[in-house]
């Protein structure tokens, strides 16, 4: 089979996300199935085996993100994915190569929770992702498609990302990212030349064993390791944030989404705009790092901002500090696996405008 | 508008995501316009989140009876089967539909219909072929899904659907040059392109041009 790459193609967003990582040099893959996001896999066990790929379904998660871990200590590109208590499972084998500092990507094709919850879309994992993955004093790169096309595109970002930093990277998507089918042209120019002098890969008797570990045993050394950590963290903020930002010039009430929940409001705001109502729209497609320069200037421009969410209310945070509570920040939420509709965004944008927002 | 001949069971299989549902949907409209009883069965195992039973407001006004399991559409992910299928095969008065789940492992919920439907000898087993989905964009990809989804079901396809389409980019020219990639399955499978489906708004720009062309009334996912 040959996929020409520049053509349009249908595809499902899981689907998408496989291919790109194919793309980007991805040959190992592993993963257990869970729903929404189970064609990564099925697609995957269909690519890899022609390509000279690995696909390896696991015995669970966490054999998974410890496959993840081998592989990524040789410096190979390497990937798992699952939906939101799969996640929760990797946790540990997340917070070992942080402390390794190993770069991967992991996908996370958000449902409905806590607990089993359901199969349905969910926004649920935003701490969990952000703030809150595993153990320890660490942050992964977040990045959040709004279409299946950027569900490709991040994806290749995020290997780049992951590498460039040694790092992993996730995609947090939701089950309509995972599900739904749009129209994909998939034509990268992928970089894929970082160094990776650290990786093990034989020494062919010519060089020091490289030893891959997340175990210190000097806690002055562990605390230099935390420290320089999170000086690379500081360059990632500086230059990797990335958000969009719609009808926000004249904007006197600003509406925050990111993922699917942006284009319902952008649908919301499409129909306020024709009311004649002052709204748009900031958009963080980096959730870590959250793009805080817009917030801070929105709150100094608009009236109120509104928060859209699938969940109860978890990217809200970020926005008060960063938007630094001048601006009274209000939710509009569905949670469960219930996705609002534009006319539930729109009634908050029309409340909003009449001095509503509390 | 297309005559389709409809056999008293048309069954839907194909790659996940090349359209069997929307298909499946607008098939049993069409037939309920022809005959009394009609029924649309949901035997996908594959897909818990497009069903079927997405479209059940506009079966229910139509009076076509659907059968799927009470758990398509819940959070209840597991691959069940309703029990009211028998009467697929049971109920010779009935014109059925039956929406198989994607590729082979899909397919193989038929199984257990398969002897009868092959006994009573009167079906037509239609396979849906998007040429704009990545696993199927040429003859030789789709033949292989469709030698996967015959020897996981054990019945023989009779017929393609022709739904090339790239969702709301699709245009009158995209399908019209998707009638060679459907044309040469048919050549190499001697199989005949049954139809031709088109989203409705495509139909007017497109008559006369396909040949058996049947407009599609997308279906919706409701939550």
């Amino acid at each position: 089979m040959v996929l020409k790459m520049a053509d349009k193609v249908l595809m499902k967003g899981n689907e998408a996300i496989a291919e790109a990582a194919i793309l980007a040099g991805c040959r190992h893959y592993f993963g257990y199935p869970i729903t929404p996001q189970t064609e990564i896999a099925a697609y995957m066990a269909k690519r890899m085996p022609k390509i000279g790929g690995c696909f390896l379904q696991a015995e669970s998660e966490i054999a998974a993100i410890n496959m993840v871990y081998g592989v990524a200590a040789t410096g190979k590109r390497v990937m798992t994915s699952s939906s939101s208590p799969g996640i929760s499972l990797k946790g540990e084998g997340i917070s070992y190569l942080a402390g390794a500092d190993l770069p991967s990507l992991i996908v996370n094709v958000q449902r409905g929770g806590p607990g089993l919850g359901g199969i349905q879309p969910s926004q649920s994992d935003y701490f969990q992702a952000t703030k809150g993955a595993a153990h320890g004093d660490f942050h992964m790169l977040v990045l959040a498609p709004a279409s299946v096309q950027e569900m490709a595109d991040l994806t290749v970002k995020g290997f780049e990302l992951a590498d460039k930093y040694r790092m992993t990277a996730m995609v947090l998507a939701d089950g309509t990212m995972g599900q739904m089918m749009e129209p994909v042209s998939l034509d990268y120019d992928v970089k894929n030349t970082v160094e990776k002098p650290w990786a093990t890969t034989g020494t062919n008797m010519e060089r020091e064993h490289n030893i891959v570990n997340s175990l210190f045993l000097s806690p002055e050394k562990l605390e230099e390791e935390n420290f320089k950590r999170y000086d690379r963290y500081k360059l990632i903020e500086e230059n990797e944030t990335m958000y969009e930002e719609y009808m926000m010039d004249d904007a006197e009430i600003c509406v925050s989404a990111f993922g699917i929940a942006s284009r319902v409001a952008k649908n919301a705001i499409n129909e306020a705009r024709a009311m004649g109502i002052k709204v748009g729209l900031i958009r963080p497609i980096t959730l870590w790092p959250f793009p805080k320069a817009p917030f801070k200037k929105a709150g100094e421009q608009v009236k109120s901002i509104i928060s859209v969410e699938l969940s109860m209310g978890q990217m809200i945070e970020d926005i008060r500090l960063a938007s630094e509570c001048k601006v009274p920040v209000t939710l509009c939420n569905r949670a469960g696996g219930m996705i609002p509709t534009p006319e539930q965004v729109l009634e908050a944008i029309v409340n909003a405008n009449n001095g509503g927002a509390k | 508008m297309i005559k389709m001949d409809y056999k008293r069971i048309t069954l839907l299989c194909g790659h996940y995501g090349s359209g069997k549902t929307n298909i499946a949907v607008n098939m049993a409209l069409d037939l309920k316009a022809k005959y009394d009883k009609v029924l649309i069965a949901d035997l996908d195992i594959v897909n818990p989140y497009f069903r079927t039973k997405d479209s059940i407001e506009d079966l229910n006004a139509a009076g076509i009876k659907l059968i799927a399991s009470e758990y398509a559409g819940s959070n209840v992910d597991i691959p069940a089967l309703p029990q009211e299928m028998y009467s697929l095969t049971d109920d010779l008065s009935a014109k059925a539909i039956i929406d198989v789940g994607g590729d082979d492992r899909g397919a193989l919920a038929l199984g257990r219909l398969s002897d009868k439907i092959k006994l009573e000898n009167n079906y037509e087993m239609l396979l849906v072929i998007n040429k704009f989905r990545p696993l199927t964009p040429d003859a030789e990809s789709t033949i292989e899904v469709m030698a996967e989804i015959e020897n996981a079901c054990k019945i023989k396809i009779t017929g393609l659907v022709n739904n090339s389409n790239l969702g709301y980019l699709t245009t009158g020219e995209d399908v019209l040059n998707s009638v060679e990639y459907a044309n040469e399955i048919s050549r190499l499978t001697n199989l005949p392109v049954v139809c031709t489906t088109v989203n409705e708004t495509l139909y007017n720009e497109l008559n006369g041009k396909i040949e058996n062309l049947f407009p599609l009334k997308l279906q919706k996912k409701i939550n």
